[in-house]
């Protein structure tokens, strides 16, 4: 694929939108993504919600899949792969709905998967204002630090909801991305990267946050630690999971 | 021990035998859930009916107070039932995810058909081959 024309690569590519009540940020998303990336194509999974997310989103040129109810964003991103082989596209980035991320930056992701499996949109990698700051920043940095040397490759931001995933990944993925909560950041760099996945990162600028502010309560900022741990301990004692080139399971 | 008691204890074990062996035949319960109270209700009418074989597995495992070993057993038997629940409700909650996932798919490749179906007018009806 390294001498195929940008174009070619943005056709087989879907950008995936895990979106729970976000009609007010969805549309503009979407739209962003088709405006900014011709040629591409956008799901969003609709993770149970109870506003117009689906409608906004659909009215917005964007397919979407409803969730009959709220199963997490591993399970939407799950459906998102799954559709991917489904459908003929080699290439899933996932895209925030609540318009963190900035669209025109795909096609960066794009050029870094030319020789990577999974490349992640860091936010700490000194583009951009995003700053977390407390004890929620020393987790995510020791987080970062934990999952780098599992990775074999330096990762500064491993909870970014900003990633693009290759062919190889997205069958891995397909299969085996994790629902639990947190599995979907951190259990999923340890499956890529104990499968053989290449993973790379890319920095990229997080704007401000449409709706919501991230907490800064120290006790919530333990337990996100403990739970990011717990997640990382036990994606580490489970047995690796081996890569199957090409083949589409459809279970 | 009184004749009241050593009534009251083969009748309570033989009620729950009762009732785990009716679910069972009305397939109320499957035989993976029933089997740790068949197995609690068959040691409860044993120990009922022979207090004597309390007192001699409380000697053979050392434990002074042979009611304690009741205790014991039956600890641990709540606690099994707790983990297999625990096990499958993990296992059905998977389930219903990728089963969600899938009605999903399902009904956006429904949706995504019609759409094609309603922009290219239907090719006409293929007569059968005889």
């Amino acid at each position: 694929m390294a001498d195929s024309p940008i174009s070619d690569r943005i056709a087989r590519t879907l950008v995936v939108l895990p979106a729970l009540n976000e009609e007010g940020a969805v549309g503009e998303v979407v739209a962003e993504v088709l405006r900014s990336n011709p040629g591409i194509s956008c799901l969003v999974v609709d993770d149970g919600s109870t506003d117009d997310t689906a409608g906004v989103a659909a009215r917005a040129g964007a397919h979407v899949a409803r969730l009959p109810f709220n199963i997490g964003v591993g399970g939407a991103m799950r459906l998102g792969f799954n559709y991917a082989i489904e459908n003929g596209f080699s290439t899933v980035i996932q895209v925030d709905a609540d318009g963190q991320h900035d669209p025109s930056e795909i096609p960066e992701l794009l050029q870094e998967l030319e020789g990577a499996d999974l490349v992640l949109g860091a936010r700490f990698a000194g583009k951009g204002e995003y700053d977390a700051s407390g004890p929620r920043r020393w987790a995510m940095v020791l987080l970062s630090r934990i999952l780098s040397r599992v990775a074999g490759t330096k990762l500064t931001d491993t909870t970014s909801g900003f990633r693009a995933t290759g062919p190889r990944a997205v069958v891995l993925f397909a299969e085996h991305y994790p629902s639990e909560y947190l599995g979907d950041t951190v259990e999923s760099l340890v499956i890529a990267a104990r499968s053989g996945c290449v993973i790379r990162q890319v920095p990229v600028a997080m704007r401000p946050r449409a709706a919501g502010t991230p907490s800064h309560n120290p006790l919530k900022a333990a337990t996100y630690l403990g739970r990011a741990m717990m997640a990382l301990v036990f994606a580490l004692m489970r047995p690796p999971i081996a890569l199957t080139t090409g083949s589409i399971d459809n279970r | 021990m009184s004749l009241a008691s050593y009534i009251l204890g083969i009748l309570a074990a033989l009620i729950t035998l009762g009732v785990v062996i009716e679910m069972l035949r009305r397939r109320r319960l499957r035989e993976r859930h029933a089997i740790w109270w068949l197995i609690a209700g068959v040691l409860a009418l044993v120990v009922g009916v022979f207090p004597g074989v309390l007192a001699w597995a409380a000697e053979v495992v050392g434990v002074a107070v042979p009611t304690n070993l009741i205790f014991f057993v039956s600890v641990a038997i709540l606690f099994l039932v707790c983990l297999q629940h625990s096990s499958e409700l993990t296992a059905l909650e998977s389930q219903s995810r990728i089963l969600a996932q899938r009605t999903a798919l399902l009904t956006l490749r429904i949706e995504d058909l019609e759409k094609a179906a309603q922009a290219s007018p239907p090719a006409p009806p293929t007569s059968p081959v005889d």
